[in-house]
Formats: C-alpha cells, structure tokens, sequence
C-alpha cells in the first residue's frame, strides 16, 4: 500500500494514466501540484504564458492525437483565463480535462484572495465538473474525469482542487483505479440494428444521395469505415468544417465541405438531394442557413452518438443513435452485396454534380501577376505544395482561415485543426504549439491573420523555452477581414474598426524572440520564402505575407436563404 | 402543451444548479420547481412543470439525460398520473370575511392552520389548477402572501421511477 499526498496522487495518476504531456500557468493555489510535477520526470509540463494557450495547445494535442488533451492553472484568475479555451472545447466537442487550483476549502464562499467559483462559471461550457472534498477521492475522480472527457460524445472536463486537498502532510492510500462506473453516464455505442436497416434501404433506393459527415468522423475513429462505405456506394460526400478529412479530399467523390463558405457544389448537391445520411454532424446553423428552407426534397437519416443533436434543428426521418463506427461498419455489412436500385438516376445525379463542378470551376479567385499583392488564396494553394499536403494545419479565425479549409486539401483525419463551433480568434498559434510539441517530425502550419495572431502571440516565448518549431503564416490583410467583408456586404463598406491600426513590424518582434522571419510583399518572393520556411521541421518559422487587403471569401450562403443561396463573388450570385 | 418531468437526480452539491442552469441556458422554460430528498439517501427527486411543444419537450428531455448527474427521468404527463401542490395562503380575515374566508375553504376542502384576530393561514392541496381557482375565490376577500410548494407528481398504476 502506498501513502502520497493528494498532491503527489495527482502527478502520479497523470502518469499512469499515460499522460506524457500538460499545459499550465503555476500559481499560489495549485503550488502543492507544481511541487509534486518538480519531483518527478514522467509528465512534462509545459508552461504556457497565458492559461489560454494552456487550453488551445491541450486541444490541438487532443484534436491531432485523439487523446484527452490536459491543463494545469490556478485559481482565480488562472481558471477564468481558461474559460475561453475549455468553451472552445466544448462547442467542437473535444476531450479535455481541465486540473485548477482552487483556495482551501474553509476559506470557500469568503471571497478569498484569488477565489472563483470555476465550477459555476464553467458550467454550460463543460460536459461535466467536480470538485474535490477529500484527498482520497483524487484517483478515482481524476479518472471519471478522464473518462468523461473522451467517451460517448468527447467534451471539456473541469475538476476544482481546493489547496487544502493537495497538502504535502496529508498522506492516504493511492490505488490506480483502472475502471470506473458512473450510473447515470452509459453512452451508447451500437445503433439501434432496425433503424439502420431501414437507412440501409432508403440509402440503396436514393436517386439523389448525399453523405453529410462532420466531427465526429474525426473524433470517432471512423474515416476508414466511412471510406469504405460511400466508395462502395458510389455517392457523393460533403463534410463540415469539424469534419474536413474524415474523406479524402482528393477524392472524386467528394464534393469538399458544406455551408456558409462551403464548396459551390456541395451546397447545390444538398438542396436538391433525395436523401441526406448524416453522420456525426449537428446540422449547425452555419451548416444549414435558412432551416425553413433547408433542402426541400430530402429525406434525412441522422447518426448521432448524442441524442440531442438529433432532430434539434432539422427534423430526422430516421434517426440512429450510436457511435458512428459502429453503425457505419452495420450499415457496410448490410450493402455488402447489394447494388443501388437506381443506377441511372445516380449517373444522372453525378452530371448535374460534374455540371455545378465545373460552373464553379472557373471562378475561384483571381490570381495575382507578377509585381501585384498576393491573393492569400494561393499563398494557401503554395503552402499546400511546398508541404506535399501533409502538413498538420492550425488555423485561427477569420478570412484566412476559411481560405485554408478551403485550398489545402486534406487527405486524413485529425490534420485541419480549427475552432469551429465557437470561432475562437487565438486559438491558432498555441493548438500548433500543442500538436509540434507531439507530432515534432511533422510541419505544423498555423494560417493566422494579423488580428488573430495578436490576441495570442506571448506563446512566442513558450515556443522559445520548448524550442517548438511551427511554421507560422499570417495572411497580413492589415485588417480584421473577415469583419470588413460583412460590413461591406451589410453595412455599405462602413469599416467601423476593422482596420489594424499600428501593425508591429513582426519580423522585428519576432526576431526578438530569437527566430526567423520573412516578410513577403509580392508575388515573386513567396517561393523563395517559403524555401526557406520549410527548409527545417524544427524551426520556428514566421511568414509574414501581405495580402489583398480587398479580397473576400465567396461563396458566400445569402442570409436567411436556403443552401443554394450564395454569393459567389463580389458581383455575382446564384 | 404543459408538462410534468420527474428526475431522479444524483444527491451531489451541484446538481441541482446543473439542471436550472440548462433551462436558463437553452430558453427552455420552468413553471413550478420542486426538489426533496427520496428514501434513497444519494438520490433527490426534482419535478419541474414546463410548456412548450413536442419538439421543444423532446430537446428537455434530452439534453436533461445528457446532466451525468439526472440518473433517470420521466415525462409524467406521457402517462395517468397524480399531480400535487400544496400551497399555504395568509388571507384577510376581518369581520364578515370571517366567515366568508372559512366557507371558501371548506368547499376547496382546504384547512385553518393557523389563526390571528385579522388574519387565517389556510392550506390546501391539490393539483394546480384547484390551486389557481382558490386564489381567484380569495382575491376579493385580501390575500396577504402565497407560499406554493410547486407541483410534485406521480405515475398511476404500477409504474415506478426507481433504479
Ligand atoms: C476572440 C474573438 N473576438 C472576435 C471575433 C470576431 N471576428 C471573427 S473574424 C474576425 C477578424 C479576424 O481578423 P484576422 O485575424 O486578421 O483574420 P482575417 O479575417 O483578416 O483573415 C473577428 C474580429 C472572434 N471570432 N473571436
Ligand atoms: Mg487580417
């Protein structure tokens, strides 16, 4: 029988656990935690330089490896510094246990020095909480944390550790509970097999199909299976933002992602579909535009590990709910030697797909000429190529990061790594940090825009201390793009502060840190620049790319219209 | 349509303000809340009287089920059912209403369970709606205050919400 202190249990379980690796910020209410890391060598910490980029950099582990990604801070301010971070989490449903320092349990409700009650303030942004209220809880709750935070629908875990828990002093029995149950927490795995057939029908009867997959392809584990299936089917595929890679892009099935920037013919193939097999997506409004008006002639299947995303914005036909694995690999069996009963109306569907295929063709974007600004969407189209399409992807939030979904191409799961469901600007440069620190024989490129990119740029000096080498490539617009477009569509080009007043020279600031930067301002110095910016894996890279200020992201879905609704550039529309 | 959820909800400081706080956070709305321990010493039962159509109803029910700690829950009103309040009421009692205020309590079958030279504290249960036409009888008398415990409920038959 061992003795530790909550302290050293809480170090200890990390380790077996298999924990290699967390992000945190020390501070008075988690020194006991800190103290116990120093004594060991198995986890790494890593310390961040603001607890937000703790959290993104947990996430884009989580994200890239599919593991729980963790996070250390303290009290008070360290934990609501999370906040942002642990909702970004929860709205893209990613595994992610949150460890905060808390003030000793008598001072609780006092208004102690550095107190917030963070499991209040987390409540609607984490899939559950607990606080400690005695040491020898800790293993067993840190592992229902874990265990919550990466089965059935993965999601943000915050456990609250009052100080008085992790005392040095107070030693008790630590056992590493290798199950644990919780009564009420049972997700589902299997679909229900009568529902499934019955998709199975509707699937193999379809004259206008299209598979629409998201996130949880990724998170589930189950882009082979699904492969599989719409190759055997022969159907077109369209994914979310969440759910880019789950199929191969490359691939001709695929029709690339959906909705408000989604591909021309994606959006089309939706409106006019017969049948929608919707799977590990939610049907976001993002997705969706005009609910009312979304897809009229389809017949919708839905699987969904959780039941509440079913039918929450669009009516399901049939509804599955189950790990999309599982049911993907029953759906597979069940069409083992079937054909499609339709096979002319499928050849017929595939030319009206060819047909918007080509119609959007043609107007992508206008590429620059030698001595113009570059458009940012070749500078993605060049990044692409100089890194083979294997690059790890990070992006932040705004016109350069739908131009990044939009123009690198995925191959494989767990590489486009962006936060999509709460739009977090920042997030970028520490979810890179957090995958190099991981995956360091791979290119990690964080796309960034000048806007972003300076809500997080501290993590610079991280990057010096763990020596990560990420690349980074800010599509410099001097502007919060993404923000001036809508005010050019809605707001007759009023720019009320969209513009970036006072850019820093970055190459300077980032030379201060030690590393390289390129500044590029032409067409003809990107491919030497991007030469040299991926000359080495490891080096930390800074691409400072200007870009036309002017350019805007199209297609655009039309506010309050249905799918096929798009802008499709700045004077044309469908 | 108004409906009466059951939940058999885990006894962990917390819980309860997991389950107001979905209601506040997804604009599902709450009518009555009622909250009390079972004869299971980790287990609260909390009922809540809600409106909304089916498809809202079916989102409640959902996202409630998803809360690691509601342990079961049940739609009573999807089923014959018995539905309680009890409500305590400090009504004028002065003069001619005297007499006025007990007659009003005896056709509601209702109770003085206490008693002032001006006022009467009256009880009476039932299901809400008896509960909302004693108000309306009292009104013109005076009503000084309204304690209402919220609606609690049960299914008829043999049907159990249990483990
Ligand atoms: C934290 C945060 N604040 C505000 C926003 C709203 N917003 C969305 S895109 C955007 C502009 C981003 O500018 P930049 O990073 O330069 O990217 P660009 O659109 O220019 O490519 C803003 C302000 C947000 N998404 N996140
Ligand atoms: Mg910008």
């Amino acid at each position: 029988m061992e003795l530790l202190s909550g302290a050293d249990m809480i170090a200890r379980f990390l380790k077996d656990e298999g924990v290699e690796r967390i992000y945190g910020y020390p501070g008075g209410a988690a020194l006991h935690i800190y103290d116990a890391l120093f004594r060991q060598d198995s986890v790494q910490h890593i310390l961040v330089r603001h607890e937000q980029a703790a959290t993104h950099a947990a996430d884009g582990y989580a994200r890239a490896s599919g593991k729980p990604g963790v996070v250390l801070v303290t009290s008070g301010p360290g934990a609501t510094n999370a906040v942002t971070g642990i909702a970004t989490a929860y709205m893209d449903s990613i595994p992610m246990v949150v460890l905060c320092g808390q003030v000793a349990s008598h001072l609780i409700g006092e208004d102690a020095f550095q107190e917030t009650d963070i499991v209040g303030v987390t409540r609607p942004v984490v899939k559950h909480s607990f606080s400690i209220r005695h040491p020898s809880e800790i293993p067993e709750v840190l592992k229902k944390a874990f265990y919550l935070a990466s089965t059935g629908r993965p999601g943000p875990v915050v456990v609250d550790i009052p100080k008085d828990m992790t005392a040095p002093t107070e030693r008790y029995e630590y056992v590493y509970p290798k199950k644990v149950k919780i009564r009420s927490y049972n997700p589902v795995t299997r679909g229900h097999s009568g529902q499934i057939k019955k998709a199975v029908d509707m699937m193999l009867k379809a004259r206008r199909p299209v598979f629409y997959t998201g996130g949880g392809i990724v998170t589930g584990r189950a882009s082979e299976a699904l492969t599989d299936l719409v190759q055997r089917l022969g159907f077109p595929i369209t994914t979310t933002l969440m759910g880019i890679g789950g199929y191969p892009q490359g691939d001709r099935q695929s029709l690339g992602w959906l909705g408000m920037h989604g591909s021309y013919e994606a959006n089309m193939a939706m409106h006019h579909a017969d049948l929608i097999v919707a799977i590990g997506a939610r049907f976001d409004d993002r997705v969706t535009n005009n609910t009312s008006k979304f897809c009229p002639t389809a017949k919708i299947v839905h699987v969904d590990i959780d039941p509440s995303s079913i039918s929450k914005t669009v009516r399901a036909d049939v509804p599955i709910v189950g790990a999309a694995g599982s049911v993907i690999n029953e759906m597979i069996s069940l069409v083992q030697d079937r054909e499609p009963a339709n096979p002319e109306a499928l050849g017929e569907w595939w030319k009206s797909i060819d047909g918007w295929r080509a119609e959007r063709k043609g107007r992508l974007y206008e590429p620059s000429k030698p001595g113009e600004a570059l458009k940012p969407q070749e500078v993605i189209e060049a990044v692409y190529r100089a890194t083979r399409g294997e690059a790890f992807v990070t992006t932040d939030v705004g016109q350069h990061q739908m131009f990044a979904a939009q123009y690198y191409k995925f191959a494989k799961p767990n590489r486009f790594i962006t936060s999509g469901g709460l739009g977090t600007m920042g997030f970028g440069f520490p979810a890179a940090m957090g995958v190099k620190l991981s995956y360091p024989q791979d290119d990690v490129v964080c796309f960034t825009g000048e806007g972003s990119f300076q809500m997080m740029m501290q993590e610079l000096s991280t990057c010096k201390q763990f020596d990560v080498g990420v690349k980074i490539v800010n599509l410099n617009n001097q502007s919060l793009g993404m923000v001036r477009q809508w005010q050019d569509l809605n707001y007759k080009s009023r720019h009320a502060h969209s513009y970036m007043e006072s850019l820093p020279d970055f190459a300077k600031l980032i030379e201060a840190y030690g590393f390289t930067a390129i500044k590029v301002t032409t067409h003809e110095e990107l491919a030497p620049a991007l030469e040299r910016a991926f000359a080495d894996t490891n080096e930390l890279v800074f691409l400072d790319i200007y870009v036309d200020p002017f350019e805007h992201v199209y297609p655009m879905q039309v506010p309050l219209g249905s799918m096929r609704d798009m802008l499709l550039s700045k004077t044309e529309r469908t | 349509m108004r409906h009466i959820i059951s939940i058999l909800l885990e006894n962990e400081p917390g819980a309860l303000s997991r389950v107001v706080g979905l209601f506040s956070q997804r604009n599902f709305n709450i009518e009555t809340l009622n909250v009390a321990p079972t004869e299971d010493p980790s287990l609260s039962r909390l009922t809540v009287t809600t409106v909304g159509d089916d498809r809202v109803i079916e989102q409640i029910t959902k996202h409630l089920n998803k809360l690691i700690d509601v342990v079961k829950l049940v739609d009573l009103t999807e089923g014959n059912h018995i539905e309680r309040e009890l409500m305590l009421v400090k009504v004028k009692a002065l003069g001619a209403a005297r007499d006025e205020v007990k007659r009003t309590a005896d056709i509601f079958r209702a109770q003085i369970v206490d008693v002032t030279p001006s006022v009467y504290t009256v009880q009476i249960t039932g299901d809400a709606g008896k509960l909302d036409a004693f108000i309306q009888a009292m009104a013109p008398i005076g009503i000084l205050e309204v304690a209402r415990t919220g609606v609690s409920g049960i299914a008829r038959g043999d049907k159990l919400l249990t483990l």
